[in-house]
């Protein structure tokens, strides 16, 4: 089984990063673009078998490492 | 006095902080990031700089769940003293024994500088040897020395009068200008600038020192 977590800067957290590739964004002529934001993808191989019990333990892997809570937002999604 | 610093795969200024700690009296024991316990008789560990773990996927993140770090945990826990340094202070964030987090520079690049720093505080073992509002020169060397906390944490902190430096000019965008912070009973102190590294008179100065030998003459007169 296969999960997949996006993590994300929460909103208010200031993206240096996401602000650079705006400002080369804007560089490069695209015009209009009013925000980015930087974040990652991580995708697990699982050997569990049940979604749910899947979802449980990835949840537990964000709060205890793939993110930190006080400045990231995080998603998890199971297939 | 006993100092343990402590060695990730990646730290580059833990021989620095020895030697900083030795220079001040301290007898120093350097420890493993597989050891799972202190020394015994340790009275602070030292959380050294460097890139521990490559800084993958956050700074200090894998160190902060290595085995040493939960006997970190239990020292401070139990009243001890951590000193954590540069990526030391990033490790200590993760670790959940400082508040906030250290984001990337607000300017994206990695800067290696020395700077002045206000002592805002000389309550705490680590800066009774300065006078609160002196300045200092100490050096930065980071990419992710930002510090970002939520309102209610900096309140707390300037509240508690636990900001123990702050950066004169601001090089990364941190919040209030700080540069180092107090957890709530005094004894550990996470700081992105390097002391160890103005400590000896071939540096450029000795401010650095003092935090060394204010840490080590406090306890042991403790």
């Amino acid at each position: 089984m296969k999960a997949r977590v996006h993590v994300m800067l929460k909103n208010g957290v200031l993206d240096p990063q996401g602000e650079a590739v705006r400002h080369a964004l804007g560089s490069l002529g695209f015009d209009g673009v009013e925000g980015v934001r930087q974040g990652k993808i991580i995708e697990l191989d699982l050997t569990e078998t049940d979604p749910g019990k899947a979802k449980e333990t990835v949840t537990a892997m964000c709060e205890k490492l793939l993110a930190n809570t006080v400045i990231e937002s995080y998603s998890v999604e199971i297939a | 006095m006993h100092a343990a610093v402590i060695v990730f795969p990646g730290s580059n200024c833990d021989r620095d902080m020895k030697v900083a700690f030795e220079n001040a009296g301290a007898r120093v024991s350097m420890v493993w990031h597989k050891d799972t316990e202190m020394p015994a008789g340790v009275d602070v560990i030292g959380v050294p700089g460097g890139f521990s773990f490559g800084d993958y996927l956050r700074c200090g993140a894998i160190a902060a769940n290595s085995p040493i770090c939960q006997s970190v945990k239990a020292h401070a826990d139990k009243g001890g003293y951590v000193l954590g340094i540069c990526n030391g202070f990033q490790v200590l964030t993760e670790t959940g024994l400082l508040p906030g987090v250290l984001l990337r520079n607000s300017g994206l690049k990695y800067v290696c500088k020395a700077l002045d720093l206000k002592v805002e505080t000389s309550n705490s073992a680590y800066t009774s040897g300065y006078n609160a509002g002196t300045t200092i020169t100490i050096p930065i060397a980071h990419h992710d020395g930002n510090y970002y906390a939520d309102d209610d944490t900096l309140a707390r902190l300037n509240d508690e009068d636990r900001v123990a430096f702050r950066y004169v000019e601001n090089p990364n965008g941190s919040q209030q200008d700080i540069a180092g912070i107090l957890s709530d009973n005094r004894r550990v102190l996470g700081m992105m600038p390097h002391p160890e590294r103005m400590a000896e008179e071939i540096h450029g100065n000795t401010e650095g020192a003092t935090l060394f030998s204010s840490l080590v003459g406090s306890l042991e007169n403790a």
